[in-house]
């Protein structure tokens, strides 16, 4: 589509460590092309959040990023200073968080949250932003955008509060979304109509999407790129329907007969097998052993 | 919709009865030269402890009865009224301004500037507050200034701790994330976006620490330690009813139920307030 083929966003050996040396993120490579969804999908505490916030730039301060480059548009976000730092991410990327009730400020109107961004930080006029705010929300289907402008957030239910971050996160047109988990708290029946709502809106504006989440099925609707992450390590990366069609890692294996299937209800639950997880320690052992810290 | 929460505003007895009384003590003290049926401190030997005026031996003009010097107990109530109301505003106001912005920075950016400013604290707060009032009063001498400087110095660290607590549990929020992410400066983050969301306990603590300024005025004007002898306060009242609780109860009764009202009432006005200006709560 874009003549200009350069990666969205590009992680290259990516490694981060606690305090304590713990490695949180294993030498993670990954990247996104314009206008394409990367799922990046594993269980909790796999890293997959931390990968988000490393883009965005809001790693918690006891995270420490020892090698490994990131760049956005071709931009090593490690050779700029904090300041343009700031300004690149601000103006090329946006964030569709989990809960949508934290993510938006309790004591402030709706309006004003989503036109603040435009005009403080693009430089827009209030009139224009006003615009652009309203045409977002009609995309989201809201259908009563002049109350929804004019509530406080706890006003308004959890979907709707989605809708509202969606509308906000692609209202300053950037090139790169991280979604992290963005229907996890919602309940079941808002799930998908949010979900269909932000691979719409990503087909239209052509956004690229790192889309964070532990549920394969939701992987299979949006996304054309999958990253399995284990313990903040890739440890496999496939086109969408070739990773369901022939999941090469035995935890790929796993994690797609663990799901759940409406056309055997009575099937327990399978959890991953021993032999699989024992797999992937000796493999996580093995990338520990040559890594030393410090070495790009 | 808006009917509900006019109807829960209207229903709210204790922000009209305690804004009520905060009024009229104020109104009060403010036109005290109008208002007060004598002057405070003109005194009548032949008038002594005279009682309030339901009682056999009242004369008119003298409503709550007078002192053992024969001045007018509900005069001098209403002029001591302006001491308590100029401490409570002054000394309150100073310390909000130090704590809050104190426990502003060290809840929001934490780290360095949390670690020092909480030490500080917990150092204040080893000495105990009303033996510090009187030593500070002693040291910058007696006077409305330093009283005010007293409270003020030894109340901050109220609102720095609360309102540090605040800060921390809002710049964990994902909004100020959200609000890192688009790239505003940590500064305009802390002002525009933390601070908001910390206002509303600004001012319940506010409203509570003028009334905790009027208890320690009483208490340094009890002890002799606050303004000059001649100007009537609350507590030097309290102090001279003290001496004659067997000949006339009023004396002390009278200022007590006074501070009590004015202090019960600025804290249940802080908390209504805060009930009113957090949009959550409302």
């Amino acid at each position: 589509m874009s003549a200009n083929m350069e990666p969205c966003l590009d992680i290259r050996r990516l490694s981060a460590v606690l305090p304590n040396g713990q490695r949180v993120l294993r030498s993670v490579s990954l990247s996104v092309q314009p206008g394409e969804v990367r799922a990046l999908v594993g269980e909790s505490g796999a890293g997959k959040t931390m990968i988000g916030k490393a883009v965005l730039g809001v790693l918690p301060k006891s995270v420490r990023v020892v090698e490994g480059e990131m760049l956005i548009e071709g931009e090593d976000l490690g050779r700029l200073d904090a300041k343009a730092r700031r300004n690149l991410i601000g103006a090329r990327t946006a964030l569709i968080p989990q809960d949508p009730l934290t993510a938006l400020n309790p004591s402030r109107r709706i309006g004003p949250q989503m036109t603040d961004r435009l005009v403080r930080i693009l430089g827009w006029s209030g009139d224009k932003a006003n615009q652009r705010i309203r045409q977002l929300l009609d995309e989201v289907q809201i259908r009563d955008p002049e109350r929804v402008l004019k509530s406080y957030p706890h006003e308004l239910s959890g979907g709707m509060r989605q809708r509202v971050l969606i509308a906000a996160a692609f209202a300053a047109e950037p090139r790169l979304i991280v979604a992290d988990e963005p229907t996890t708290a919602l309940d079941v029946t808002v799930q998908k109509q949010i979900l269909r709502l932000i691979a719409q809106l990503q087909r239209d504006h052509g956004t690229a999407i790192l889309f964070v989440t532990h549920d394969l099925g939701v992987v299979a609707k949006i996304s054309q790129k999958v990253s399995v992450l284990y313990a903040g390590k890739v440890v496999e990366e496939a086109e969408t329907a070739a990773l369901f069609a022939t999941p090469q890692h035995p935890y790929t294996r796993a994690l797609i007969a663990a799901t759940p299937r409406y056309t055997d209800p009575y099937a327990s639950l399978k959890p991953v097998d021993e032999s699989v997880l024992a797999g992937l320690a000796t493999e996580i052992a093995a990338a520990d052993k040559d890594w030393r810290p410090g070495h790009g | 919709m808006d009917e509900a929460r006019i109807a829960r505003r209207g229903l709210s007895p204790r922000l009209w009865l305690a804004g009520g009384w905060l009024l009229l003590a104020l109104l009060a003290a403010i036109f005290a030269p109008l208002v007060a049926p004598q002057d405070p401190l003109a005194q009548d030997l032949m008038l002594e402890r005279l009682p309030p005026f339901w009682l056999d031996g009242a004369e008119p003009g003298y409503w709550l009865g007078t002192d053992s010097l024969g001045r007018d107990l509900l005069s001098r109530l209403i002029f001591g009224g302006r001491i308590a109301f100029i401490v409570a505003f002054a000394a309150a106001t100073s310390a909000c301004l130090l704590g809050s912005a104190l426990g502003l920075i060290a809840g929001y950016f934490g780290g360095w500037a949390d670690r020092i400013i909480s030490r500080i604290v917990d150092v204040w707060m080893a000495f105990p507050p009303v033996l510090f009032a009187i030593l500070l009063v002693a040291v910058l001498g007696t006077g409305l200034s330093s009283v005010i400087l007293a409270i003020a110095i030894i109340d901050w660290t109220r609102f720095c701790r609360v309102i540090r607590a605040e800060a921390m549990s809002q710049a964990r929020m994902d909004y100020v994330e959200s609000a890192r992410i688009a790239g505003y400066g940590r500064i305009g983050i802390m002002l525009r976006e933390v601070l908001p969301n910390v206002l509303p306990s600004v001012v319940a603590l506010l409203s509570l620490e003028m009334g905790i300024a009027v208890i320690v005025e009483a208490i340094l004007s009890f002890v002799n330690l606050s303004i000059s002898t001649d100007d009537p306060t609350w507590g030097g009242i309290i102090a001279e009813g003290r001496l004659s609780i067997h000949q006339a109860w009023w004396v002390l009764v009278f200022p007590l139920i006074t501070l009590i009202l004015t202090v019960l009432s600025f804290s249940q006005f802080g908390e209504a307030l805060k009930a009113r200006f957090d949009p959550v709560l409302r």
